[in-house]
Formats: structure tokens, C-alpha cells, sequence
């Protein structure tokens, strides 16, 4: 391509290229569809059936999914209460940060949630905390995926800054800020005088317990540094039966999230009302952070969230006018055929 | 000793010839050697001695030449220096080695890898050419030749040993190996013959002389006591000039272009020369002429840049946001984040350093930004114009049938710069014509003879037919008539087309080369029973006798090969003797002529005696000879232009604007014709303007008797002037032929076809319609260069023609280089006033310029205007231009205007103006391999030209556009959710998806389709771009990569990575997103987003695309599928590879409707805003190609054949040149007599 000036303006013809033909001849363009670039093709084109078609069989699919959303979503019926706010002694209100950090105070707490419709079970118990970064990159690394799987990698703590070792060097086990931090808020629940049993088996996936958490691996020197994160976990109990510490290792995608505590199995009566006794442990009120627990039932779309619903039906909505209007236009303006 | 040394021993040519190549070679007083001093004039060269050129002072470079651009040592270097001037891979690599510390939020070998590759494979590619350059200089330099070794002796070495001052003996037909002083030939008197086709592309063969005092150095021994300096100019890249002193024997002798034998050029018809190497390698004049080749980018990668440099801009903004956010919310929020134990944090997250933590980050956000600028759009880019470069080579349309030679993207880099082409700078011998004469019609006694008709009468008749049929009969034949190859031509009803079907479908008998007159009259003898009989003998005659031509035995065939110095001559050879006169030989002072007057007859060998040969130059535009026949009667023969003079006559300037037909006053020979030589003047002057409309080149052939005294009394003066010294002589001798040639009998006329190439006029009449403009720049002729501007349809009648001719000889004034300049102004300004002040919108003006005045026009203070002048001008044909010229006339085109340029051409002396073009177009036909080597691509015959623009350069710029923007897109896209998610993890650089991912999705999941747009898409067949060339402006215009599109795509990507991301997260906000309670962790969300992505983007391709093979089905669809089997392969590695993504499809994202609802959700309102701009622009605003589709598409060609034609005359440019101009203007010319008629009748019957 380049070739310079000099190669070019040199006497590269001459006598050199005698043997130029046959070889040109053997390079003798094959007739196929494929290199002639006439492979049988559909071209599609926007004529204005197709648009009309397509806006409106959009809107033909849009709009019921829409509504079957948001009827799922009413049918979820959902208890919120924070009690970040309300379990603070009237006398710490000043400091909850100290408040929070005093070992010594009593943090049992009594809520009562009145159930506004029926609630047909299993009723998902949700902790729900505000303001709290998950998802920060320091965070987010600070595990090891290797020692919480093999007994024999528990030396594996290379992601886990600064949580890694003890003072002496011995690995902790499940090592990194994640595991540190585990939430430990406790929630439970009287329906009158009798006890709800929050069942907190299967709240986490299968595969996580199945293959992520050893069933050999115990934790070690967990919560033994100079600070103490959150909750401490059962050194006799391997890592796959610590629910709670699985569904708390996943970590949330945003700053607002909620996690799964336990499922009732027991169906709620509408204006029965439970009575939570619950421990404020963890320490949201160093970052302002809120804490909520949530009842909340579930359809086949999920929890209560009524955004899908509508952005369907808007979205259908509109595709229903877009096909409207792309008629007007067409009857308005049809194609000139004779020149443009 | 050779049988032509013999042959030729008794001619002393310069005892014949009048001027041109034989001046004394004497000193005279005002012939004195150049002073030769001072700078510029330094070079020494001792002749024999090539041994004191290899020390110092005298050091010169030897012949080695070398045009490779690494060597083993630099390569690495400068290769690499190469690949990171693209600016995107200097990001990349800062990218890559940041991503080695701390500061990285993805693993270094997912930053390394791909940048390894992108950078390794261009660099292999580099290598590659690099390595067939040398080989081709390895070649070249060891090519082998005699060589004096001393002693007197000639042994054979490679070209590379050469060094100045060696005396070399070139054979026939070999190269000069460098730049030689001619010593001495095989012919007696020292001269030879020499063909410059790669240095000029004339193929003519030059006649070059040596001095006299070297003329005795003949045969290998006289050379073995030689010894002489030769001072000369210092190496210049002017071809056509040199000054210079050969010093013998304490004499000095001047030596002057004629001497020299340029390296590349070859010898010709002469068995052996001897001569001494003055300038070597690269210091040869070829070599100086070789300007650098520029490495060619096209507007579209150029453009590119500047989008990277927007993207980049955009890319630090959002990191410096990302980063200050980073910094306040480190400085503020980190404090408190006690699960971040901010007391044991390093510097990237130090609290109480928020700044210099705030530096760090901007670094984490540039790299993870970095998504915003594609990577691979590189390597995406250079894979899809191999393919397109691949499709262009395979095309079965643009073989050569003959030759079997193939079009060549010799470079894939300039695909889509086909598709933008404005100007075309064509070369013209061997690229629009074959460089080949075809004697075609005479008229002779004022009679017609010729039926068959000149390319441009078939094209004409067949365009008219068309035209006609085309409003008569509407169901006629819709096929195109360029393309019809003539046997089925519908209608036949109408004469026209009989007329051409007659012409175009006769067989075409094998002919002899030079020879395609058809008339029964005049072949075989039949001439003799004409009522004319005397008059075509005469006619004949001169044919035979009136030329310079040699005659050689053709031992194969039997018969004679003629070498002429011009191809008109040696086709009025064959010509002669295809009518039974035949030319057998010539010694120094006789022609000897066989004539048959019947096949049945044996042939009559004559003598004629030559006395005088009155040379043909470009002022007299005629030659003569004086010859003495057997009876002893003298003659005068004599042919000459007939038509115009360009020549300047007693005005020292001339200019004007000349309409075709020509007037007679301007004619050479008519004036010359004695009163009773003008019994055939009206119908000759009527012929001769019939076969220039026809395109062909004419001269008309005129004789007279001379009586002994008459002769004698002007030989004797001839004599005198002949022998004249100084620069009077030529004048002189002009003057002196003068006098003879006059009271001629007119005999009749020639026509001689330069020979198109197949198509050509067609090629350009639908460039032309595509709105391409054309301008021809050739060495050749002007008067040459204006009949193929005929034959072209370049230049038709009506048109104004405008010249632009200076001739400085004869300025009288003290400063002649001034005064010629002011003179090429004023015709500027002259003309481009008159072209301003033209009211007709239809009128259309050509402009003609020789080199000379080229010259002027090419110099800084006038450029300007003479460019604004010629874009004004429908046409632009450039004469006698040097390669030089060339090339800065490409320059000044492509810089002055701005557009794309496209120079074609075939010859050596095109590679400078190929090199310049924006794209470089080689014809690999019979020249050499030069042009082709330079070039872009090669193409075996310029009619190609149009299927590779039309076609190849439609879908390919359209293909690269598309593609680019497309690119940006989708990684704006995706990159910018990564920016939306940064700002709710606190800016803390987290993205929210699987390294994988992100690596897959440039590389693997959306990488096929956007090949697969590049490859193949087409938005109509390479048929309807054919027949609809106006859809080529699309590309120049640059309809589709405009800043209005390119920030379209940009605002639609925006759009998309907004939508896809805030629907996500909304949609999984936080409440449970399966039926049995889970919440969506930040792997969920991540793959549902990357999901919806993968779907958004790979749905806008497919509204992106029309035209689906089963191959875009399978990219687009299969990479929708590969994703998903990603997903479901990756979730079964062991989850210290997947991390969270283990078992994501599978367990968590599979069984949940929202999923899946979310992809439908974000996929189609991501991408109707799309649909709704081209449903809206369809209906409202379409676009050439989208009529064309939907006329197509309803099988409207079919169903309405009316309307198709009509759209199809639609869509042609409106156009000034080509044949399609030619009729319009007839068109117009008619309808403009039927209005005069009609008033004049009305006012006649008022009256």
C-alpha cells in the first residue's frame, strides 16, 4: 500500500514481471453468491403497514402485562416499620452513636405492626437499612470467595484488606469487611401471647449453601480483632448453615436494600397485630443510616413494587398513540411517487 | 556484430532530420558552456574513474536504492511510535499500566490483553508490507549490467554496484540503470532510441544523441584509455531539463537533455549504447521525482479521531465529576462508614487526604470509563475493510475478461473514501485510451470512405436510441443500455435503434492492430476502379511516404513492424499497407515502397529519393517531405492538423475562446492550398468537422509537384538556414519551410481513432451522472488531449472552451518569467470573468491549459484563482504536465477544495499525482507495474472505476459510517450505566457487572453483528446503485457520518444507558424480586441490566440494517444467544471464578418473570424512540435510498415501468459532461430552432 515513492517510481516493472500473469490467473475470482455479495437476503422496510403493525401489537402486549403487574403488586401486602428511630432511650437521643456502641445498655425493644389486610403465608421478614454502601468498590472486595469454600484455604485472604489476619497472623475466617459487618439486629415475633416462629432455614440460595460455603469450614477468630464489626457467628456451626451471613454476603446492588431475615409460616389476619421484640445492635446512626423491618408477602413478580406495572402500561399507552398517529401521518402524507 | 548495426550503418539521421534532435554540437559564441558555478551547479563526476567516487569529497550515493520504511533495528521502534500516535491507544496503554496498581477497579490482564492484541496485530500487518517493499528493492537492485571493469573490458554487475563515473553498456531493450551521459550507440552518429513510458507514460519513442566527440568511443576496448569530468547541475527531480559540461581533452562542450538517458527509462530499436552513471540511486532524477508516499487515512478515520477526542473530553468530565463526588463524600461520608473501617484504610481511600485520594480515583474512573471509547472499534475497523477489501478483490464484475486480472484493494484502509470521492484526476494514454491509433475513415477526392463507426458515434446513437425509446414505448426494454451487449435492442420500430443494432451487433472480424477501416471500396485492390483512382494513389502515397517512421522485418509473420515516434504515424503505415502500399525499408536517403494495385498483382517495389524531411513540431503542425520519384519528378507531401491552431502566430500571446465547428482560418493546411487545389475543400472541410464530432484525431493530406528550378533555389536557402548558428536557426528554418509549403492540392483526410478503452466513455458519462467531476491531466498534446476530451464527452460542441497558454519564447520583454506570469493571470481573470458573467444555466465551460502556463498557475500567488476558475469550468484538461505537475495539481485540488480526490493512472509518471490523491487508483494494464505499486487499488481497465465508486464505494462508506456510529452507540451505551451506578456506591468506583461481562461485551457479544453491518450490508443491490448514480452523493455529501448523526447516534446511546439503567433499578429496587421472597443482590441487578443492554444494542443493529443474509441473522441472533449460554456456562465454573454471577441464570434469574419482563421493558422503549426517527424521516423526509427500497420493495420496477424510468432520469446529477450532456444539449438546441421557427412563422403570418 505504501510503498514509496522509490519502489513506485523504480524500475520495479521491466523484465521482473514476466512471470505475472499465471500467477494473476490462479488468483481468478470464483463465482459464488457469498463473494459476489448476492446471497439471498430480506430486506426488510418500514413500510407504514409494518409500522402501525408493529406500534400497535406492542401496545397489545404491553398493556396486559402491565396490568397483570400492577395487580400482582397490589396484592403483595407489606408491613414497613423503621425502629431505628424509636428504640433509642428518650435520654440517648442526643447520642445514639454512643448510645449504639455502649455494650452495657439494654437494646431490646418492643414494636407493635398491625396487619393492614390478610397476609397469606410464608410472610418474608426483611431488614431493610438506608444509607448504607454495599456496594462501596473497598467493600465489595474485601472477601474471599476461596476461603469460604475450602477448609484448606483459609489462608486465602488476599482480597480481604484490612480484615485479613489477626495480630499474630492467623487468618480469620470468613475474613474481610463484608462478614465483619454482618447485621445483627434480632427480630421476634408474638402474634397475642403466641410465638411466631420465624423460620430462618432456605432464606439464602441453594447454591450458595451447596457450593459457595463449605460445609467443613468453621469460622476462626472472627470478631476477635481490636473492633468489632457486627454480629459474631457460631464457631461450631459451618459456614453453610450460617443463613444469615450467606444472604448478608450478597452483597446489595444500591444503597437502600433489604435482606432476608426468616419466612412465617402462618397466615395473618387483617388488623391482628404483632408484636416484635427486637435487639438494635447494628450501628446505623454513625452514618445516618435507617433501619426498617419489613413484613411483606409475595406474588409471582415478587415483593410490592408497582413501578413495572406502570412503565408498562405507559409504554404500551403510548405505542397505542404512536400507531394513531403514524396512521394520521400516513393518510395525511402518503408516499409521492413521483419524485422528491 | 549486430544484424541492426548493420542495417542502419549508412543512415546519418542528423543529415535528414530539420530540428529536433540534431543542433550543432559545436560551442558558438552564444552557445557558451553554463558557467556552472555556484550552489546547485557543484557536481563532479570523473567518467571511468568510478573509483574516486567513493571517498569523500566526491562521495555520491550509489545505486542502491531502498524505499522500505524500517530496518530489523528500527522496526520496533518506529512501529510502535507508529501505532501509539492513534491517539486512543496511548489512553489504552495508560490505561493498561495503570491497571498494575491500586487504583484499578478491573484485573490488569482484562486491560492488557486486548490492547496486546489490537496494537500486535496492526504491527504484524506493518511488518508484512514492510517485507514485500524489500523484496521488491532486492529485486530491482540486483538486476544485472555490463559494466566497465577496466582494461577495457565490460563485465556483467548488479545494479546496486553501480557508482558514478562507471561506464556501462546498456542492450536492447534492457533498462538504464541510472542516470547515463550517452556516449556513443551502434549507430554511427550516436544516436538511440528510448522509451520513457514509466517516467512520462508517452509512449513514443524519444530520439537522444551524443556529443560528437565521443562518437568514436565504439566497442568495449575504446573505453579502456577514457578519462573526462563532466560538471553538472546537482541531483533535481526535473525531468526535463539538465545543464551540464563535458570536459575532454581540455575542451569544453555543453551537454543538454538530449545526452541523458534517465534511469527507468528504456532502450528501443537500438542494439547497444555505452554510457557513464552521472547520477545514481537516489540521486537519480526518478528517484528525486519520488516524492515520499503519505500514508493515507481516510476523512471517515480521521473524523473518528475527532469523535474520540469529543468522547475523551466527555470520558474527563465524568471522571472529574466522579472524582470530585469522590472526594466530598470520601472527606465527608468516610468517617462515619465504620463497616469501611476508614481508620485502617490506604491512601486510595484516605479520609483525612480527600484530595490527594480524589487524584487517585480520577485515575480508577478514567480506566473504568474507559468503555466509552471502544477498544475494539479499531481492530472491528481493520477486520471489516480487509473483508470489504476481500469482496472488492473477488468481484467477477471488475475482471478483467482478457487478462483475468482482478480489481485489487491494495490497501483496505481507503474502503469507504471510494464512497466520498468528488474530484477524479485521470491520467490519459493507457488509462482512458489504450494508446493505440486506429486508422478508422479518410475522405479522400471528397469522398467518404470508412462505414464503421468511432466508440463515441455507437455510445451517442445507442444514448439517443434510448433516450427516444425511452418516452416512446414504455414497455420497452428497461435493461441498461451500457450494458447491453447490443443483440436485443426492443423496438423496432424506431431507425435509430436498427441503425445500432446494425453497428453494434456485426461481428467483429479479427483486425489488424491500427487498422479498423471497413470499405469495400478501398481494400483489396478495389481503390483502382473509384472514379478517383489518381487522387486516392496520391492519397495513398503519402500515407506511406510522408513520416519518419523505420521500417523492421517481422521475421514471425513475414511482413514489416513499423517504429514511428508517434502512433498516428505507424497506424497510417499499416494503413498504407493494408491498402497494398507498403513500406519495406528506408536507408539515408531513400524510401522504399512496395506497391500492389491488385491481390492478384505481385507488388512493384518503388523508390522515392528522400531530399528533405520538414519535421512535424508542435507550432508547424505539419510535416513534409521533399522526395524525388523514379521518373525523377520532384514532390511535396504533405499532411497537417486541419482543424486549430493553438499555435501562437505574430502575437506574442494568444487567448481565446474558440466555438466548435472550427473556422477555416485557423486550419494549416487549408491555408495552404493553391486555387486549384481546392476542388475537394468544402466537402473535405465537411468531412473533417463530421469525424472530429465522431472524436476522431484528423490531418489532412495535401501534396504539390515542384519543378527542378523552384527546388533548387529553395534547397539552397534551406541549406543556409540550416547551417544557420544560434537560436535564429529554428526560426529560420520555420520561415524557409514555409515558403515551399504552400500552393498545395488538396488530396483529402484522415481519421485515426485513439483508441478508448472499452467503456470509458460510458464509465464517465455515469460518473458524470453521479456527480463526480473529471479532470484529464496528461503529457500528451493539447491537440491530442482535446480530441480525447471529444471522444470522451469531456468537451462537446457548445461548449466554451477556455485555454490557458502562455508562450514565453516569444515575449520580447527583459524579464520573461514575470511577464508570462502576469500574462497567466490576466487570462485568469479574463476567463473567470466570463464565466461569472454567463447568464445560461445550461452553458458549460472547459478548461484546456498546458504545462507552461501550468506552471505559473501553480505558483502560490495564483493558485487560488486558477483553482476557483477551474471548479467553475465543467471540464479540466491539463497538457503536457510533468509528473511533478501532476501530483501538485492533485495537491492543490484536494487542498484547495477540500474534497476527496481520486487520481487514476497506469504509468510511472502518475505515481506522484497517485500518491497525492486522496485515493490512488492503479491500471494494471500493459505499462508497468509502477502506478499500480503506488496505488490503492488497481483496476485493469478505467471503466472499472464506476462499479468499484458506484458500487464498491456506495456500500462501503455506508457500511463504515454506519458502523462507526453504531460503535459509539452502543459503548456510550454501556459505558455510562457503569457512571450511573458509580454515583450510588458513593463514587466509589464498584461497577456493578462481572469483569467477564464487560471484557465479553466488546470482544464477543456485540462484535459479530457490528462486523456483519460492516461486511454485508447493502441498502440496495449493487444493480439499482448502477442504475441510480445520483445515490453516490450520499458518500460525498457525507450524508450519513455528518455531526447531526454522529451526535444522534451519541444522544441515542445517552437515551439508552439512561433508560436501561433507572428501569432497572427501579424495577428492582429492593422489595423481593421472585415469588419466594429473595432480594435482588447486586450480581441480579448487574446481569439483568447487562441483559438488557445486550438486547437493547443488538436490536438497534437490526433496525440499523437492511438487508439480512442468513449470516446477520445468525451474528445478531447468536450473539443474543451466545449471552445467554454465557450466563448458564459461566454460573457452572466453580464460584471462585464466578463469584456471585454462580448459578445467576439458572437459579436466581431464570425462574423470575421480572427478569424477564425488565428485558422486554428496557429493550423496546430503548429502542422505539429509534424506530419512531426512521418511521417519521420515511414518511415525511426520505432519503433517495429509502424511495428506492420502497419501489423495490412494492415491485413498482415491475408493475410500473413508467415510473421507474422516470425515477431513474431523476437520479442522475444534473451534469455539464458525458454523453448524457451531449443529448440534453442537442435536445435544447432543437427545441431552441423549433421556437425560432415557430416565431419567425408567427411573425410571418402577423406580417
Amino acid at each position: 500500500m505504501n510503498s514509496s515513492g522509490g519502489s513506485a517510481a523504480g524500475p520495479s516493472s521491466g523484465s521482473g514481471d514476466g512471470s505475472a500473469p499465471p500467477r494473476r490467473n490462479s488468483k481468478r475470482p470464483k463465482y459464488s453468491k457469498f463473494t459476489q455479495q448476492e446471497l439471498p437476503a430480506c430486506k426488510p422496510i418500514l413500510t407504514p403497514k409494518w409500522v402501525i403493525s408493529v406500534f400497535t401489537l406492542v401496545g397489545v402486549i404491553f398493556v396486559p402485562i402491565g396490568i397483570a403487574a400492577l395487580m400482582a403488586s397490589n396484592n403483595v401486602v407489606e408491613i414497613v416499620d423503621r425502629y431505628d428511630t424509636e428504640c433509642i432511650p428518650a435520654s440517648m437521643t442526643g447520642d445514639k452513636v454512643a448510645y449504639i456502641q455502649n455494650d452495657t445498655i439494654n437494646k431490646i425493644c418492643t414494636r407493635n405492626l398491625t396487619v393492614p389486610k390478610d397476609m397469606d403465608q410464608p410472610i418474608y421478614v426483611y431488614y431493610q437499612l438506608d444509607n448504607f454502601y454495599q456496594n462501596h468498590r473497598r467493600y465489595v472486595k474485601s472477601r474471599s470467595d476461596a476461603q469460604l469454600r475450602d477448609a484448606d484455604q483459609a489462608n486465602k485472604t488476599s482480597g480481604c484488606d484490612p480484615e485479613k489476619t489477626t495480630k499474630d497472623g492467623s487468618p480469620i475466617v470468613p475474613c474481610g469487611l463484608i462478614a465483619w459487618s454482618l447485621f445483627n439486629d434480632t427480630y421476634n415475633f408474638t402474634l397475642g401471647n403466641k410465638n411466631l416462629s420465624v423460620n430462618k432455614n432456605g432464606i439464602s440460595w441453594a447454591s450458595d449453601r451447596d457450593h459457595k460455603f463449605g460445609k467443613d469450614v468453621y469460622p476462626k477468630n472472627f470478631q476477635n480483632g481490636v473492633l468489632r464489626g457486627g454480629a459474631s457467628l457460631d464457631p461450631n456451626k459451618p459456614l453453610n448453615e450460617q443463613e444469615d451471613l450467606i444472604v448478608w454476603m450478597r452483597t446489595a446492588a444500591l444503597p437502600t436494600f433489604r435482606k432476608l431475615y426468616g419466612k412465617i409460616h402462618q397466615d395473618l389476619k387483617a388488623n391482628d397485630i404483632i408484636m416484635v421484640t427486637l435487639e438494635n445492635n447494628y450501628n446505623t446512626y454513625s452514618f445516618n443510616g435507617k433501619k426498617k423491618l419489613v413484613l411483606s408477602t409475595s406474588s409471582w413478580l415478587g415483593g410490592k413494587n408497582d413501578f413495572l406495572g406502570i412503565a408498562y402500561l405507559t409504554i404500551g399507552g403510548l405505542c397505542f398513540f404512536l400507531a394513531t398517529a403514524f396512521t394520521v401521518v400516513y393518510l395525511v402524507k402518503p408516499r409521492y411517487w413521483v419524485g422528491y | 556484430m549486430a544484424p541492426g548495426r548493420r542495417r542502419h550503418e549508412r543512415l546519418r539521421w542528423s543529415k535528414l532530420y530539420t530540428f529536433s534532435c540534431l543542433r550543432p554540437t559545436v560551442v558558438t559564441d552564444d552557445e557558451l558552456p553554463h558557467p556552472l558555478q555556484g550552489p546547485g551547479y557543484s557536481r563532479l563526476v570523473h567518467c571511468n574513474q568510478p573509483g574516486l567516487h567513493q571517498k569523500k569529497p566526491l562521495n555520491y550515493c550509489t545505486n542502491h536504492i531502498s524505499t522500505t520504511k524500517y530496518n530489523i533495528i528500527t522496526f520496533l521502534p518506529k512501529a510502535i511510535f507508529e501505532q501509539f500516535r492513534r491517539v486512543a491507544n496511548v489512553y489504552f496503554l495508560l490505561t493498561a499500566s495503570l491497571s498494575l496498581t491500586p487504583v484499578t477497579p478491573f484485573s490488569a490482564v482484562s486491560m492488557i490483553a486486548p490492547l496486546a492484541f489490537v496494537v500486535g496485530l496492526s504491527m504484524a500487518k506493518e511488518a508484512m508490507e514492510d517485507w514485500n517493499r524489500f523484496v521488491q528493492d532486492m529485486k530491482v537492485n540486483s538486476r544485472k549490467v555490463s559494466v566497465h571493469n577496466g582494461e577495457g573490458r565490460f563485465g556483467y554487475k548488479h545494479w546496486q554496484e553501480i557508482r558514478v563515473g562507471d561506464v556501462v553498456r546498456v542492450e536492447k531493450d534492457q533498462f538504464f540503470p541510472a542516470d547515463l551521459l550517452l556516449l556513443s550507440s551502434s549507430y554511427e552518429d550516436g544516436i538511440c532510441y528510448v522509451e520513457t513510458m514509466n517516467l512520462d507514460g508517452e509512449t513514443n519513442l524519444k530520439v537522444k544523441r551524443s556529443l560528437e566527440v565521443t562518437l568514436p568511443l565504439d566497442g568495449d576496448a575504446s573505453f579502456r584509455h577514457f578519462a573526462s569530468t563532466i560538471r553538472c547541475e546537482d541531483p533535481n527531480p526535473n525531468l526535463y531539463t539538465f545543464v551540464g559540461n563535458f570536459e575532454c581533452e581540455k575542451k569544453v562542450y555543453a551537454l543538454d537533455p538530449g545526452q541523458i538517458l534517465l534511469r527507468d527509462s528504456k532502450l528501443r530499436n537500438t542494439t547497444y549504447v555505452y554510457g557513464v552513471a552521472i547520477f545514481t540511486g537516489h540521486d537519480s532524477k526518478v528517484m528525486q521525482n519520488a516524492t515520499e508516499s503519505p500514508s493515507k487515512r481516510s476523512r471517515i478515520e480521521k473524523k473518528m479521531d475527532n469523535i474520540i477526542y469529543v468522547l475523551f473530553t466527555f470520558l474527563i468530565l465524568i471522571s472529574l465529576i466522579s472524582s470530585i463526588g469522590y472526594g466530598v463524600l470520601t472527606k465527608f461520608g468516610m468517617p462515619h462508614w465504620w463497616y469501611l473501617q476508614p481508620s485502617a484504610t490506604s491512601y486510595v481511600y484516605d479520609a483525612s487526604k480527600p484530595v490527594l485520594s480524589g487524584f487517585y480515583h480520577l485515575l480508577t474512573a478514567l480506566i473504568l470509563y474507559g468503555y466509552l471509547i471502544p477498544i475494539s472499534l479499531y481492530v472491528s475497523i481493520e477486520v471489516v475493510k480487509v473483508l470489504q477489501a476481500t469482496f472488492i478483490n473477488q468481484d467477477i464484475h471488475m475482471r478483467d475478461e482478457d487478462t483475468g486480472n482482478p480489481a485489487q484493494a491494495r490497501t483496505s484502509n481507503l474502503n469507504e473514501e471510494l464512497g466520498q470521492v468528488d474530484t477524479i484526476l485521470s491520467d490519459k494514454t493507457g488509462t482512458l485510451t489504450c494508446n493505440q491509433m486506429d486508422f478508422l475513415r479518410c475522405s479522400i477526392a471528397g469522398v467518404p470512405y470508412g462505414v464503421g463507426s468511432s466508440e463515441v458515434e455507437i455510445a451517442a446513437v445507442k444514448q439517443i436510441a434510448s433516450e427516444v425509446s425511452g418516452t416512446i414505448e414504455q414497455h420497452s426494454s428497461t435493461q441498461d443500455f451500457w450494458e447491453d451487449s447490443g443483440d436485443g435492442f426492443g423496438s423496432p420500430e424506431c431507425e435509430l435503434e436498427v441503425g445500432i443494432a446494425r453497428m453494434v451487433g456485426k461481428p467483429h472480424r479479427p483486425t489488424t492492430k491500427g487498422f479498423s477501416f471497413e470499405d469495400d471500396r478501398l481494400i483489396h485492390g478495389n481503390w483502382a476502379k473509384e472514379p478517383n483512382a489518381g487522387t486516392i494513389l496520391v492519397f495513398l502515397r503519402v500515407l506511406a511516404l510522408c513520416h519518419t517512421a523505420i521500417a523492421e522485418p517481422n521475421e514471425k509473420t513475414g511482413g514489416f513492424t513499423y517504429e514511428a515516434e508517434s502512433p498516428d504515424e505507424a497506424a497510417f503505415l499499416v494503413a498504407a499497407r493494408e491498402f497494398g502500399f507498403e513500406f519495406c525499408k528506408r536507408t539515408q536517403s531513400s524510401v522504399f515502397i512496395r506497391e500492389r494495385y491488385s491481390p492478384s498483382e505481385d507488388p512493384v517495389e518503388r523508390e522515392f529519393k528522400v531530399l528533405n524531411i520538414l519535421e512535424f513540431n508542435s507550432k508547424r503542425k505539419r510535416m513534409s517531405v521533399i522526395l524525388r520519384d523514379e521518373a525523377g519528378q520532384i514532390i511535396l507531401l504533405c499532411k497537417g492538423a486541419d482543424r486549430f491552431d493553438l499555435a501562437p502566430k505574430e502575437a506574442s500571446f494568444f487567448f481565446f475562446f474558440f466555438f466548435f465547428p472550427p473556422h477555416e482560418p485557423n486550419s494549416i493546411i487549408l491555408d495552404r492550398l493553391s486555387k486549384n487545389g481546392r476542388t475537394y475543400e468544402i466537402e473535405t472541410i465537411k468531412h473533417l468537422n463530421e469525424y472530429g464530432e465522431a472524436g476522431l484525431r484528423t490531418l489532412a493530406l495535401a501534396y504539390r509537384v515542384l519543378d527542378e528550378s523552384e527546388y533548387s533555389a529553395w534547397n539552397t536557402e534551406f541549406l543556409k538556414a540550416k547551417t544557420t548558428i544560434g537560436h535564429h536557426r529554428e526560426a529560420e528554418l520555420e520561415r524557409v519551410s514555409d515558403t515551399i509549403e504552400r500552393d498545395l492540392i488538396l488530396v483529402g483526410a484522415t481519421a485515426v481513432e485513439d483508441k478508448l478503452q472499452k467503456g470509458v466513455p460510458q464509465c464517465i458519462d455515469k460518473l458524470a451522472q453521479a456527480g463526480l467531476k473529471i479532470w484529464v491531466l496528461t503529457g500528451d498534446k493539447m491537440e491530442t488531449a482535446i480530441n480525447i476530451g471529444f471522444a470522451c464527452s469531456l468537451l462537446r460542441q457548445g461548449m466554451k472552451q477556455i485555454c490557458l497558454s502562455v508562450d514565453s519564447s516569444n515575449i520580447l520583454s527583459l524579464n520573461k518569467e514575470k511577464a508570462a506570469k502576469e500574462n497567466t493571470l490576466m487570462q485568469i481573470t479574463d476567463a473567470h470573468e466570463m464565466v461569472k458573467l454567463e447568464k445560461d444555466p445550461n452553458a458549460a465551460f472547459a478548461l484546456i491549459i498546458d504545462g507552461k502556463t501550468l506552471t505559473y498557475a501553480l505558483e502560490d500567488d495564483l493558485k487560488n484563482q486558477f483553482l476557483s476558475l477551474a471548479v467553475n469550468c465543467a471540464s479540466v484538461i491539463c497538457c503536457r504536465v510533468s509528473p511533478k505537475q501532476k501530483a501538485l495539481v492533485t495537491r492543490l485540488v484536494k487542498e484547495g477544495t477540500g474534497k476527496t480526490t481520486l487520481a487514476i493512472g497506469d504509468g510511472a509518471n502518475d505515481v506522484g499525482m497517485i500518491q497525492e490523491a486522496d485515493i490512488g487508483v492503479g491500471i494494471s494494464g500493459v505499462e508497468g507495474m509502477q502506478a499500480v505499486m503506488a496505488s490503492d487499488f488497481s483496476i485493469s481497465q478505467f471503466r472499472f472505476l464506476e462499479r468499484l465508486l458506484v458500487v464498491h464505494g456506495h456500500w462501503c462508506y455506508k457500511r463504515i459510517a454506519q458502523m462507526i456510529c453504531y460503535f459509539f452507540y452502543k459503548n456510550i451505551a454501556f459505558g455510562l450505566t457503569i457512571f450511573y451506578f458509580e454515583a450510588y456506591t458513593g463514587f466509589s468506583g464498584q461497577s456493578v457487572y462481572d469483569d467477564w461481562y464487560m471484557l465479553l461485551f466488546n470482544v464477543v457479544l456485540t462484535s459479530l453483528p457490528v462486523i456483519s453491518l460492516g461486511v454485508f450490508e447493502q441498502d440496495v443491490s449493487s444493480e439499482v446503485c448502477l442504475q441510480f448514480p445520483a445515490l453516490y452523493q450520499q458518500g460525498p455529501r457525507n450524508l450519513f457520518f455528518d455531526w447531526y448523526r454522529i451526535f444522534g447516534w451519541m444522544g441515542n446511546g445517552l437515551y439508552s444507558s439512561i433508560a436501561i439503567y433507572f428501569l432497572s433499578i427501579q424495577i428492582f429496587y429492593n422489595q423481593a424480586f421472585r415469588a419466594d421472597g429473595q432480594t435482588a443482590d447486586m450480581a441480579a441487578v448487574g446481569t439483568s441490566m447487562f441483559t438488557c443492554i445486550v438486547w437493547t444494542v443488538n436490536l438497534q443493529i437490526v433496525l440499523t440494517m437492511s438487508h439480512f443474509t442468513w449470516i446477520q441473522h445468525l451474528f445478531v441472533w447468536g450473539s443474543i444467544a451466545t449471552w445467554y449460554l454465557f450466563l448458564i456456562a459461566y454460573g457452572m465454573f466453580s464460584p471462585v471464578i464466578s463469584g456471585n454471577a454462580y448459578r445467576i441464570l439458572s437459579e436466581a434469574l431464570g425462574p423470575a418473570p421480572i427478569y424477564w419482563a425488565a428485558t422486554l421493558l428496557a429493550t423496546l422503549s430503548c429502542n422505539s424512540p429509534y424506530l419512531v426517527y426512521i418511521a417519521f424521516q420515511r414518511a415525511l423526509n426520505p432519503l433517495d435510498h429509502h424511495v428506492i427500497q420502497e419501489i423495490k420493495h412494492y415491485r413498482k420496477d415491475v408493475e410500473d415501468q413508467h415510473m421507474w424510468k422516470r425515477e431513474r432520469s431523476k437520479a442522475r446529477q444534473r451534469t455539464k459532461i458525458g454523453f448524457t450532456a451531449r443529448v440534453d444539449a442537442k435536445i435544447r438546441q432543437l427545441k431552441r430552432k423549433l421556437q425560432k421557427k415557430v416565431s419567425s412563422l408567427s411573425i410571418q403570418t402577423q406580417s
